[in-house]
């Protein structure tokens, strides 16, 4: 293994400092985080992460793990643990679609260890991303090519892609912060910032190694999900090829506002054909305003995947990631919600 | 003591020990971790090796920087081809047996992805794989010959492990012409990998010319003299210890390059060497399953009778060696037709060597196998049940003899019966559950080989009349320490509790190999045996003896039970075994024992374990989800030893065959030939979600050929049948039959 340093900052503000003062020193630092390390430990294994620094926050649980109900929105601390948000009270009552997307994610043992704010900053599954002897990776080393693009590609994205990248966004909890029009509110060295969440992940484009709009040095805090009344009635729907431990094929994070069966307000975001957190505004437009029946449900999914690109082994997406989200819409119309 | 498992006492409880479900032996140490693996051994000095592996799969190494690998800190040493020691016995030769050509840094070659290329020895395990990473390949790569439109076909003469590629019985032709109807179809089944739980290890010490080795591994005595050939040494001098296994399936039989460089490290720097593979080295140098391509033609007479039966098998090999899955030759044994022919191709890829994995051609051939029969009784219009009861085999199909016992028809009945077969819809897309899935049943009959190998084992009556019993058997997992010590007990005439059993080390007379599901009948057989010889010792000395209540009795009068001999004339007449050997002045008595089958018997009889598998499934018919919501498999397979670790090993096989199914596949690159899922989270196998309720019914079945005990096995059998029950029970869901395994999403999206 690689020799790198290590510190542990007791709170949020010394832990900014200690990354500041990294990149400070060496302004071309490999310097990263580390949080539950489901993530970066892994990649560090394989050698795609090969940090000089590591500034561990784990330390900052108690200054911002929290899950709790403000009155108007969920407030959910970026170092509270997915097994605690999934299984918190007021996360499952007030979003379902929240609890689910957590529960349904890794294994027991990953969701008792990763945290949301470091949940939605995994990595893509791409093997090609993963396995350093492949040359060709645009997000690993810019500028060196896609090895996916010809190469085993059924796991890959049909949305948001590029002809630099077509890897896939693998989480699943992001979606639901996407479809709940969740901000991300983050600490930095020059002081605190909040985002919408959609602008947190960056389609690959031409530059696929930048993934987020995080600014060196910068920590996610803190997501807050504002109420609206869509809450109750959503769903995060995921398809894999098991029953557990899996990434999905396709998944949908879907919230409806419904009077009577007329949608009022529809928020749908998809996961497991994308690049990034998808959101289908254009599946949203159709069905504002529409009757909730199968026929708009199908509509909308077409709507969503009108710029599908497949490749060779992955054409299936498509009509699976219709299917799933006219599932899911179909499921939340007949939803019981309580009043 | 843990409730007994429901099951019929009278015809099973043969002995005081066999039969009976009891728990493993070993359960208490693995439950707490005390259990002791290879890669827990610390000898003191230990250094820790590291193997790089080749990232082409086919070409040269044309650099690797040893400079930079040997100045970090904690090398000591960088193996390469270039200095690589001598051995005794060339790595690339075929003479040793149950041998493979594996790669031990012969040359600069590289043969497939994976492929060990050098091997850095360091302080710490840290330092080693640091070493490896900075020797930094360079290649000189060919284009890889992955898949089979890029193999290299070639005539496959012999299979498997020295079966013959090519077997038939009466006139094809004639019986194609005879049929009233034929059905052609072909099945593919992609490349898999052992992936046992515990990785590849090995720790190896040399003490001058003595070399001790802490491994996993299913064939202990012939591993010894394997590794003796490869240093040069006399057999005696290896010791092999190999108490626990986490998992072999095959793979722990074989033994392979990375082996015999760790013991080569050992040597050439004076100290003790361990050498763990990670996952994905686990997907190269210690073999696979390997991918076949099938095609079978069955001709059927207006009553549903085969008429004619053939199943071709194309299976991928490497460039340098063979390992065919017999996957044809699953049709030779189990449904009657008056001609039948199964043979085999090879196609070369630029891969591993294939080995066997549970249920070696038996697996993928039967999974061929049994969605052909399952179409060709589609085909008929006929239940695929009582297709199969038409087809029933009375004798061997292959080569006429008896079979030495079959109970397939009761596996059938009572299977069909706990299913609730019974009204199943002949047509497809008949069936939804509550929630609107399509639901779909579907079977297949099971049956693997009942081999025998050969085995000793040795017995030592204590003074105080408990004893000892050893053989060099190996637990897997599967309970051998647990079904091996019932056997032992029942030949001394002793409850369980009073032997003490040593196993899994060459300390131990040779137990034979822990493969073919032989194990239990080979080596329980050597150990029951070397109970009986010490029991006819006893006897000896006893009904010699005036001083005893049985003097006189003769050699066949007495009766050992429970600790005593009993006269069979006057049961209340018997003498403990330790006042026997107290009186004889005799601190110990020692019998010993073969297992191994009567020739005669061998010759007479075809041998085979037979079972039914019964399979549900739900589809989502939007989304192509596919669950397995129940199985039931009915399995008859001689004697059953101990009816829980029995059930538990034929639940793994049903497991293994669902994975199969559904899940498994080794997914290449085919420009680089390398494994693009070589770890678990990208190689599926079941997790206990996806793992439904599950039935293994055990058959009586009274086979006095089999041996003299009457016992078979049940490792691998529960995979076959199982496979292709699954893809029955989709087709009748769906109405789609698909034909290449694993059966995935898109295979039934939106259908």
């Amino acid at each position: 293994m690689r020799p790198f340093h290590y510190s542990r900052p007791s709170s949020l503000a010394e832990a900014l400092i200690d990354m500041r003062d990294a990149l400070a020193a060496e302004p071309n630092s490999s310097a990263a985080f580390l949080a539950g390390g489901t993530t970066q430990l892994d990649l560090m294994k394989l050698e795609v992460s090969r940090p000089d620094r590591l500034v561990d926050l784990n330390a900052l649980r108690g200054e911002a793990g929290h899950i709790r109900w403000d009155g108007t929105s969920l407030r959910l601390g970026a170092f509270a643990r997915m097994a605690e948000a999934a299984d918190h009270p007021d996360v499952r009552a007030r979003a379902p679609m929240i609890a689910q997307s957590l529960s349904l994610a890794a294994s027991a043992q990953l969701r008792n260890m990763a945290t949301l704010g470091g949940n939605v900053l995994q990595r893509t599954r791409c093997a090609y991303f993963r396995d350093t002897s492949w040359s060709a990776c645009n997000k690993r080393v810019p500028g060196s090519g896609c090895a996916a693009l010809d190469g085993v590609n059924r796991a890959h994205a049909v949305l948001g892609t590029s002809d630099h990248c077509i890897a896939t966004y693998p989480g699943d909890f992001a979606q639901a912060l996407l479809a709940l029009d969740a901000s991300v509110v983050i600490a930095g060295p020059g002081g605190g910032r909040t985002i919408p969440f959609a602008r947190l992940h960056r389609a690959p484009g031409t530059t696929p190694h930048l993934e987020t709009s995080l600014r060196p040095g910068e920590i996610i805090a803190e997501f807050i999900v504002p109420a609206g009344g869509w809450f109750r009635r959503s769903l995060y729907l995921k398809v894999r090829d098991r029953q557990s431990y899996e990434f999905a094929v396709a998944s949908a994070a879907v919230a409806l506002d419904l009077e009577g069966d007329t949608v009022r307000e529809a928020r749908v975001a998809l996961g497991g054909v994308a690049t990034v957190p998808w959101r289908a505004r254009e599946a949203e437009a159709l069905l504002r305003g529409r009757k909730l029946t199968e026929e708009a449900a199908r509509a909308a999914a077409q709507a969503a995947f009108t710029e599908a690109a497949p490749h060779a082994h992955n054409a299936f997406k498509v009509e699976l990631g219709q299917e799933t989200l006219v599932r899911a819409l179909l499921q939340l119309a007949t939803m019981e919600t309580p009043r | 003591m843990n409730e007994p498992l429901p099951y019929p006492a009278a015809p099973v409880r043969h002995g005081s020990n066999s039969g009976q479900p009891m728990t493993r032996r070993d359960g208490r140490l693995k439950v707490t971790g005390a259990a002791t693996y290879a890669a827990d051994t610390h000898p003191e000095g230990l250094l820790h090796a590291a193997l790089a592996v080749s990232s082409i799969a086919r070409g040269r190494v044309s650099f690797l920087d040893v400079e930079a690998a040997k100045a970090h800190p904690g090398v000591v040493e960088v193996i390469t081809p270039q200095n690589r020691p001598a051995l005794a016995h060339d790595p690339d030769s075929k003479t040793l047996p149950f041998s493979f050509r594996m790669d031990a840094l012969q040359n600069d070659r590289v043969r497939y992805a994976g492929q060990p290329i050098a091997v850095v020895v360091a302080e710490t395990l840290e330092a080693a794989t640091e070493g490896a990473r900075l020797l930094a390949p360079r290649y000189e790569a060919e284009a890889a010959r992955i898949g089979f439109g890029n193999g290299l076909p070639e005539p496959a003469p012999m299979v498997g492990v020295g079966a013959p590629g090519r077997a038939e019985t009466g006139d094809l032709e004639a019986g194609f012409a005879a049929a009233s109807q034929i059905v052609e179809t072909g099945y593919e089944t992609p490349a898999q990998y052992h992936n046992a739980m515990e990785p590849h290890a090995i720790v190896a010490a040399w003490d001058g010319d003595h070399l001790s080795i802490d491994m996993p591994n299913q064939a202990i005595a012939m591993s010894q003299a394997s590794f003796a050939a490869f240093f040069g040494i006399p057999v005696q001098n290896v010791s092999l210890r190999s108490p626990f296994l986490g998992g072999g399936f095959g793979s722990k039989a074989i033994l392979a390059g990375p082996q015999v460089l760790c013991i080569l490290a050992a040597r050439m720097l004076g100290r003790p060497v361990k050498l763990v593979l990670t996952r994905a080295q686990m997907y190269g140098p210690v073999g696979h399953r390997g991918a076949t391509r099938q095609t079978l033609r069955l001709g059927t007479d207006a009553q549903g009778r085969l008429t004619a039966l053939e199943h071709h098998a194309v299976s991928e090999t490497s460039t340098f060696d063979d390992f065919i899955e017999p996957a044809a030759n699953a049709s030779l044994n189990l449904y009657a037709s008056p001609a039948i022919l199964a043979r085999h191709d090879a196609m070369r890829m630029d891969t591993g060597t294939p080995g066997p994995m549970r249920a070696p051609g038996e697996a993928s051939g039967s999974a061929a196998l049994e969605c052909a029969m399952d179409e060709a009784a589609q085909a008929a219009g006929l239940d695929p049940l009582t297709f199969r009861l038409i087809n029933y085999a009375e004798t061997d199909p292959i080569s006429g003899k008896p079979y030495s016992a079959k109970e397939l028809r009761a596996c059938y009945m009572r299977g069909a019966e706990s299913f609730g077969w019974a009204g199943r819809p002949l047509a497809p897309r008949q069936m939804r559950d509550e929630n609107g899935l399509l639901t779909g049943w579907g079977m297949g009959s099971a049956l693997f080989p009942a081999p025998m190998f050969q085995a000793e084992a040795r017995a030592v009556l204590r003074a105080d009349g408990s004893a000892l019993v050893e053989t060099s058997g190996a637990d897997m997992g599967q309970g051998a320490w647990t079904a091996l010590a019932q056997l032992a007990a029942d030949g001394l005439g002793l409850d369980i509790d009073q032997v003490e059993f040593r196993s899994g080390s060459t300390d131990q007379p040779d137990g034979g190999i822990a493969g073919g599901s032989g194990h239990t009948a080979t080596a329980g057989g050597a150990l029951h045996a070397a109970g009986r010889d010490v029991v006819a010792r006893l006897t000896e000395l006893a009904t010699a003896d005036p001083e005893s209540p049985l003097f006189g009795a003769g050699n066949s009068g007495v009766t050992a039970r429970d600790g005593r001999l009993v006269r069979n004339d006057d049961e209340s007449r018997s003498e403990a075994y330790a006042d026997i050997l107290a009186r004889a002045g005799l601190e110990a008595l020692e019998g010993t024992g073969r297992g191994a089958r009567d020739p005669a018997n061998a010759e007479a009889r075809a041998m085979f374990s037979h079972g039914a598998v019964f399979a549900e499934v739900k589809v989502d018919p939007e989304l192509g989800q596919i669950r397995v919501s129940r199985m039931v498999g009915a399995f008859a397979a001689g004697r059953i030893v101990n009816p829980r670790l029995a059930r538990s090993q034929l639940y793994g096989g049903m497991i293994w065959g669902l994975s199969f199914a559904l899940h498994e596949e080794a997914v290449h690159d085919l420009r680089s030939g390398r494994v693009m899922n070589a770890d678990l989270a990208g190689y599926h196998v079941p997790v206990n979600a996806d793992t439904p309720a599950m039935e293994a019914l055990l058959i009586d079945e009274d086979d006095r050929f089999v041996n003299d005990l009457g016992i078979k096995g049940v490792g691998e059998i529960g995979i076959t049948g199982s496979v292709g029950a699954i893809a029955n029970a989709i087709w009748h869901a769906t109405g789609v039959r698909v034909r290449r395994f694993p059966i995935r999403i898109e295979d039934v999206l939106g259908l």
